[in-house]
């Protein structure tokens, strides 16, 4: 075991997965916030004929494993191929990376569904009585009212559900995509040095510590209200004591 | 096209079968090694020594924060080498043994399950009604009593939520020991694909295998849930 040799050698190898994880990841659930918030509405207020196709595909995406739908699009792509490149997509479906980028995607999307589906259940109907009273077009009415208080309630959750996808994405390696997992793995097996993983862990552990830090700050931005009252029931405590 | 599925010379059901039950038999024996590991875990952060809360922290914040299959590459190769070190050691001229990818995966699978589960049944231990406990005492319960009579049935009705959740992971999470070769689900699945060269047909059918195992784990979580909360008012 060699922990500082390992990383003094391989360090740019390190970084460069690890840019490849904060990409897949930072694409990933970018792809799906936008998708998330209209599908979770439809799948709240659709059409019968939407709400039910929208629930399988959320019910198969959780109850699947995401390695089993990461070999399903990447593999199984193989078999469509005559057809994939007739309307030339094979292209794209050729790439690990592409494929595994679509399945965290995807994947990412039935989540958010149920997390922004979750939101937009949780706010209270007087906020949105009121917003009619005062004759708030719909757009109005989504836009001031229901979408920022959707948005605080599912911030906590979003954050989770990120550093969820950043831990999955490193199936991308199976696929043989060189993110942090991958170049780990291709260090280990030159070296069979364990401090590979070592480091590895420790990246990861970096970059979810990072995120959260760096959440928290954004939802106390997002909902100033909730923290500007415990501030001052600090303030009040404080001058109770003093 | 379901020739290709049956069972026997032809199809490739009983291989599909026999891989389904390796993936169970994983998901089985992960299952009570994950429990120990979360109620070790939970006692260990709610203890009154504060080594014992910086284990219990550590373990679950470290864990919680490694992707799954780094944590199962770092129990196959790690004790691997550990092993063959031993082995050395112990006959210099044995040559080198395998180590199960079977136990590796029991190992990582209840050492990812145990480290979640300490943080639910913690916050079990947490919700518990200190009154009630105080109750029991006053009528002359012994701690062994209170324990298994007042505290256990109410932390088993907050986690079994939390916990159900992590059984479905756990099930889903054994697909990852196909990586280290363990002739489960999805790796005969790959063997099949490699005959058939039929990916999609394939591996849409696992998945829906999988599917049918969470679905079928939701219903009876839902049970159970209905059975722990059997003594409770609801508003």
């Amino acid at each position: 075991m060699d922990f500082e040799g390992i990383i003094l050698t391989y360090w740019p190898k390190f970084l460069e997965g690890t840019l490849v994880t904060l990409q897949l990841t930072f694409f990933g659930v970018t792809i799906a916030a936008l998708l998330s918030p209209p599908l979770a509405m439809l799948r709240l207020k659709g059409p019968r004929a939407v709400q039910i196709p929208l629930r399988i595909y959320v019910s198969f995406v959780r109850g699947t494993p995401m390695l089993a739908q990461l070999f399903l699009i990447y593999y199984g792509s193989g078999q469509f191929r005559p057809l994939l490149q007739e309307v030339g997509l094979w292209g794209f479906f050729r790439e690990p990376y592409n494929c595994a980028l679509l399945t965290f995607a995807l994947n990412s999307t039935a989540y958010q569904i149920e997390i922004i589906r979750g939101g937009l259940m949780g706010v209270p109907h007087g906020e949105i009585e009121a917003a009619d009273g005062i004759g708030m077009s719909t757009w109005t009415k989504y836009r001031r009212v229901i979408l920022p208080h959707t948005y605080r309630i599912a911030w906590p959750a979003l954050g989770n559900e990120i550093i969820l996808l950043m831990k999955a994405s490193a199936l991308a390696s199976v696929v043989t995509v060189f993110d942090l997992m991958g170049q780990t793995r291709l260090i280990f097996s030159k070296t069979f040095d364990l401090s590979a993983y070592a480091w590895a862990a420790l990246i990861y552990l970096i970059i979810t510590t990072v995120f959260v830090t760096l959440w928290r700050i954004s939802e106390r931005t997002i909902s100033p209200q909730i923290f500007a009252s415990k501030r001052k029931d600090r303030a009040v405590i404080a001058g109770m004591r003093g | 096209m379901l020739e290709l599925f049956s069972f026997g010379e032809k199809g490739w059901g009983d291989e599909l079968a026999f891989g389904l039950l390796v993936t169970i038999q994983l998901a089985f024996a992960s299952l009570p090694v994950g429990l120990a590991l979360g109620f070790a875990a939970a006692g260990a952060s709610l203890s009154s020594l504060l080594p014992f809360r910086l284990l219990g922290r550590a373990y679950t914040t470290i864990m919680r924060g490694m992707p799954e299959i780094l944590t199962l590459f770092v129990v196959y190769n790690g004790i691997g080498i550990l092993l063959n070190i031993l082995a050395a050691w112990w006959d210099p001229e044995g040559g080198s043994i395998e180590f199960s990818p079977f136990l590796a995966g029991v190992i990582a699978l209840g050492l990812v399950f145990g480290a979640f589960a300490g943080e639910v049944l913690r916050g079990a231990f947490q919700a518990l009604d200190k009154g009630q406990v105080e109750a029991a005492l006053a009528v002359g319960m012994s701690g062994t009593q209170v324990f298994f009579r007042v505290k256990v049935p109410q932390v088993w009705r907050f986690a079994l939520p939390g916990l159900g959740n992590l059984w479905i992971n756990l099930l889903k999470d054994t697909a990852l020991v196909s990586i280290i070769a363990l002739d489960d689900l999805m790796r005969m699945t790959k063997v099949a694909v490699g005959y058939t060269k039929l990916p999609f047909d394939f591996y849409l059918v696992t998945c829906l295998i999988y599917w049918l195992m969470s679905i079928g784990s939701e219903v009876v979580l839902a049970r159970m849930e209905k059975h722990a909360n059997r003594g409770v008012k609801r508003s």
